[in-house]
């Protein structure tokens, strides 16, 4: 809601002073930017963080155990800087997980859940609810850190090359890939400017900044949910949680931000 | 039999060459063929009116995935778009009754509505043209996106000649027709818009009396 208000000040600023209706955009999505560094003091994110916190390290399942030997790729137990390594190969289920997909194992074996319906359960449901606040929870703790995924394992390699092919495939009733609407720098839908995501420049704006809280939504969101919603934009149709396709996009983003500092969780529009 | 065997060892060699023309993009590692469609296949569920069948793609979507060949400068890769473009423009239906123009008011809120297609909308309803989303047409809408050139003074700038209203009714119609690998959807081609919305859309762009050509 004040978001909405803030924006349409800055919509009619921008009138007011004429100028080229190019002018007024910019000036809007100032406005915009303003309200988000407003918001940072106190984003509403740490909420979820917390939340998530408490989800870790509470007893749960059949064998009454808590995520707090869950190995996130640095070891047992380890959280700090975990975030900012992933997605990569585990030897355990050899496979390339993302932090979502992780989290799903870690359920499975230490907890003795059944993971099934949380993967089927719709986004805003209470299942993937705690799936959000644990991730949140988790690049809470790499928040600062730099970027540091591995293309030594031939299966991340073949991840990221996955990722890149899967960025290009357009298809559906609108032709969309993913580079459609992120293919190009400086490019807006609407007022929305999206970064050009396979670049090293661009896929550091999305990647480093996910799991991030939607004020428009006012919600909670990981980066499988944002996929997700973006492969809804595009026509096609739903992907599965945590799927190769969502992981392999994942690894792509990742690995062309390396070095870039993890600035998790994030705030957008 | 030994037709068949010498054709066989023949297929390499020609094949090599014709793809090296066209610069093919190289996948590499772990991302050829086999396993990006066992991908796909594995990735993706039925939802609401956006089922498995549109991961499916035709000639020019299979084409236009493969960055080297949309975008790259090589004799191969240029006569190659030309081919495509050839096959969208015989795709296109051109008006039944000659009549090129709509209402402008009408096609006003079909380019303002994004509306249609994804899994969260229901079969049967109309959809919109989703053309602010990437272009500048009326000057009073400034939220507008960047993606495709500005529509202002369209009209104006381009008159009403029985060639401007062919071209742009094309355009609009199946847009990959004039530049094989263009961002924009072919709205008449895929069925997202009804000829006689394409219709109130040209009226928004061409019409001497519509906002955009004041
Ligand atoms: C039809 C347009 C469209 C398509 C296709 C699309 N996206 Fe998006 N994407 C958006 C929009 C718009 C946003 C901004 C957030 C919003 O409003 O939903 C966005 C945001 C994002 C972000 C966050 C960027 C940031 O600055 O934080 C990422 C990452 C992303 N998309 C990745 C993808 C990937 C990967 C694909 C392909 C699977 C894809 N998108 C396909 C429109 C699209
Ligand atoms: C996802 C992006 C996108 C959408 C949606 C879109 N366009 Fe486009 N459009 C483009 C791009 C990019 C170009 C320029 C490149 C090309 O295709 O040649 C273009 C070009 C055009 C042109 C030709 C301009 C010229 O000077 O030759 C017209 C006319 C046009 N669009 C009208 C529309 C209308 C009407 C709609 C809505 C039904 C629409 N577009 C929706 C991206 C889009």
């Amino acid at each position: 809601m004040r978001l909405r208000l803030i924006a349409c000040l800055a919509l009619t600023a921008g009138l007011a002073a004429g100028g080229a209706a190019r002018a007024e955009n910019d000036q809007s999505i100032e406005g915009i930017e303003k309200y988000r560094e407003a918001l940072r003091d106190g984003n509403p994110a740490e909420l979820f963080e917390a939340q998530g916190e408490e989800l870790w390290k509470k007893p749960d399942g059949p064998k009454k155990a808590s995520l707090e030997k869950c190995d996130l790729g640095l070891g047992a137990g380890v959280v700090k800087g975990a975030y900012a390594q992933l997605p990569r190969y585990f030897k355990d289920t050899d496979r390339v997980q993302d932090a979502e997909s992780r989290l799903l194992t870690c359920k499975e074996k230490l907890q003795g859940i059944d993971v099934g319906p949380i993967i089927k359960a719709p986004f805003g449901s209470h299942e993937k609810d705690d799936m959000n606040a644990l991730v949140t929870y988790i690049s809470g703790q790499s928040k600062g850190m730099p970027v540091k995924v591995s293309l030594s394992h031939p299966k991340e390699k073949a991840m990221f090359n996955l990722g890149k092919r899967m960025f290009y495939y357009e298809g559906g009733p609108y032709d969309f890939a993913c580079a459609t609407c992120h293919g190009q720098s400086g490019a807006r839908i609407r007022l929305q400017e999206l970064p050009a995501l396979a670049t090293t420049k661009g896929a550091p704006v999305g990647w480093t900044s996910w799991p991030a809280y939607r004020v428009s939504a006012g919600q909670m969101w990981g980066m499988q949910w944002r996929l997700a919603d973006c492969f809804r934009q595009q026509r096609f149709p739903e992907p599965n949680y945590t799927s190769d396709a969502t992981i392999a996009l994942s690894m792509f983003m990742s690995a062309l931000s390396k070095d870039a500092k993890m600035d998790t969780p994030g705030i957008k529009r | 039999m030994k037709n068949i065997v010498k054709l066989v060892a023949l297929l390499p060699l020609l094949a090599a060459p014709a793809l090296a023309g066209s610069n093919a993009t190289d996948w590499g590692k772990g991302a050829g063929d086999a396993a990006f469609s066992a991908m796909l296949k594995n990735s993706f569920h039925d939802k609401g009116i956006a089922t498995l069948s549109r991961l499916k793609q035709d000639a020019t979507q299979a084409f236009c995935s493969d960055p080297a060949r949309a975008t790259g400068a090589s004799k191969a890769a240029v006569a190659a778009r030309a081919k495509i473009e050839a096959e969208n423009l015989a795709t296109i239906k051109w008006p039944t009754d000659g009549k090129w123009l709509g209402d402008w008011k009408a096609g006003e809120k079909i380019a303002q509505s994004g509306r249609g297609m994804t899994s969260s909308d229901k079969a049967g309803e109309a959809n919109g043209g989703n053309c602010y989303n990437c272009h500048q047409i009326s000057k009073a809408e400034i939220a507008y996106g960047t993606i495709g050139p500005s529509l202002h003074n369209y009209g104006k700038t381009r008159g009403n000649s029985e060639e401007t209203m062919r071209y742009t009714w094309g355009k609009i119609y199946n847009a990959k027709a004039y530049n094989a690998c263009s961002n924009m959807p072919r709205a008449g081609h895929m069925g997202i818009l009804t000829e006689a919305q394409i219709r109130d859309l040209m009226a928004l762009l061409l019409d001497p009396a519509s906002p955009v050509n004041q």
